[in-house]
């Protein structure tokens, strides 16, 4: 697919997806007739046509929440809490903060920076892989229908809080392990 | 009803978010309201080609062959294939959601498709290598990706449990 506007946007995985497609097309039009290619296709462009106004709204929403919420105030607001609310936070920063990769890594790194523990960033990337508004509203609604998006956001809910947690238990482990082998030392500090 | 509900809630986001950026500033609201329609427009085609096309490669794939290792039947031992399988999906977005939808589809259990979709979220292994450990602690990260490996089966158990969707 030609796209004029940013060249750079050509994207292999799309390229695999389509040929994959047109192949798989092909063989149900040769193989099972023009009626059933024709039934799939009006039933999952009619899925997708229904899941067009909450696309439009998630591309919306997330452009205007990258500019309204900037990352430096979600570092911060992140960043320098602790304890369960930290994780809480995180979790709600994470599910709330759009963007791809290139958005969310610097800002978990920023967590650490301002002096957040490993836990609180793992909280945050969970949540945007599982929670984030932006992903479901763009991507899975269209695929899966928001039904199934419903009940699968709702099972992850507590997964985030939950690896935060597990992480900082890991943490603690190995910094008891540390101290064992180390001998009874006080002050065992393990952030950087 | 919840269908028509849940769309104006979101556009009465959109109308509260625009404002607020309005007020701030005549150039922020442009801005996101020109980057908003462009990724809009940008990702349509991608995604259709995926959402047809996770159609066509369901209706090609061996059903019984679905339904024995993913099936709604397929319980624990489906959950951890499916699992498997997300953890090892390469590629972008379009190739982790076109393969969940193609599976549940084409006859894959949704807890099992749920646990897929969340392992591959979690690890996707192009994201990983590219981005995070690029961008973050390597201890992070692989702290990250070993408190993770229960999530997925977590994510298909609660779903068997609650017995949706």
């Amino acid at each position: 697919m030609a796209e004029r506007r940013r060249v750079s946007s050509f994207e292999w995985s799309t390229a695999v997806i389509g040929g994959v497609s047109f192949s798989a097309g092909l063989v149900v039009y040769l193989r099972d007739g023009a009626a059933r290619f024709t039934a799939i296709l009006t039933n999952d462009l009619g899925l997708f046509a229904s899941m067009l106004p909450k696309m439009a709204a998630g591309c919306l929403v997330s452009a205007f929440v990258t500019r309204l919420l900037p990352r430096e105030v979600v570092a911060r607001l992140v960043g320098t809490e602790s304890g369960l609310l930290g994780l809480l936070i995180a979790t709600l920063m994470g599910a709330a903060l759009p963007g791809g990769p290139l958005t969310i890594y610097p800002v978990a790194g920023a967590f650490l920076v301002l002096g957040a523990d490993a836990g609180t960033a793992i909280a945050f990337i969970t949540a945007w892989n599982l929670l984030g508004y932006n992903r479901a509203l763009i991507w899975e609604m269209p695929f899966f229908g928001s039904d199934f998006v419903f009940w699968r956001i709702l099972v992850a809910l507590p997964l985030p809080f939950l690896a935060g947690a597990l992480a900082r238990g890991v943490l603690r482990l190995l910094a008891a392990r540390r101290g064992a082998d180390r001998g009874t030392e006080a002050g065992s500090d393990t952030s950087t | 009803m919840t269908f028509l509900i849940v769309n104006l809630l979101l556009w009465v986001l959109v109308a509260a978010l625009a404002l607020t950026a309005a007020v701030r500033s005549k150039a922020l609201f442009r801005e996101g309201a020109t980057e908003g329609a462009r990724d809009f427009v940008m990702l349509l085609p991608r995604i259709m080609i995926g959402v047809v096309g996770s159609g066509y490669v369901a209706a090609i794939m061996p059903e019984d062959l679905i339904t024995t290792w993913i099936g709604p039947k397929s319980g624990l031992l489906g959950i951890t294939i499916a699992t498997l399988a997300g953890a090892i999906t390469p590629g972008g977005a379009v190739v982790g959601f076109s393969v969940g939808a193609a599976a549940l589809k084409g006859g894959g259990g949704a807890p099992q498709v749920i646990a897929y979709s969340t392992a591959w979220s979690l690890y996707a292994l192009t994201r990983l290598i590219n981005w995070e450990v690029a961008m973050m602690p390597p201890r992070v990260v692989w702290l990250r990706a070993a408190v993770s490996i229960p999530l997925p089966f977590l994510a298909g158990v609660g779903a068997m449990l609650i017995g949706h969707p």
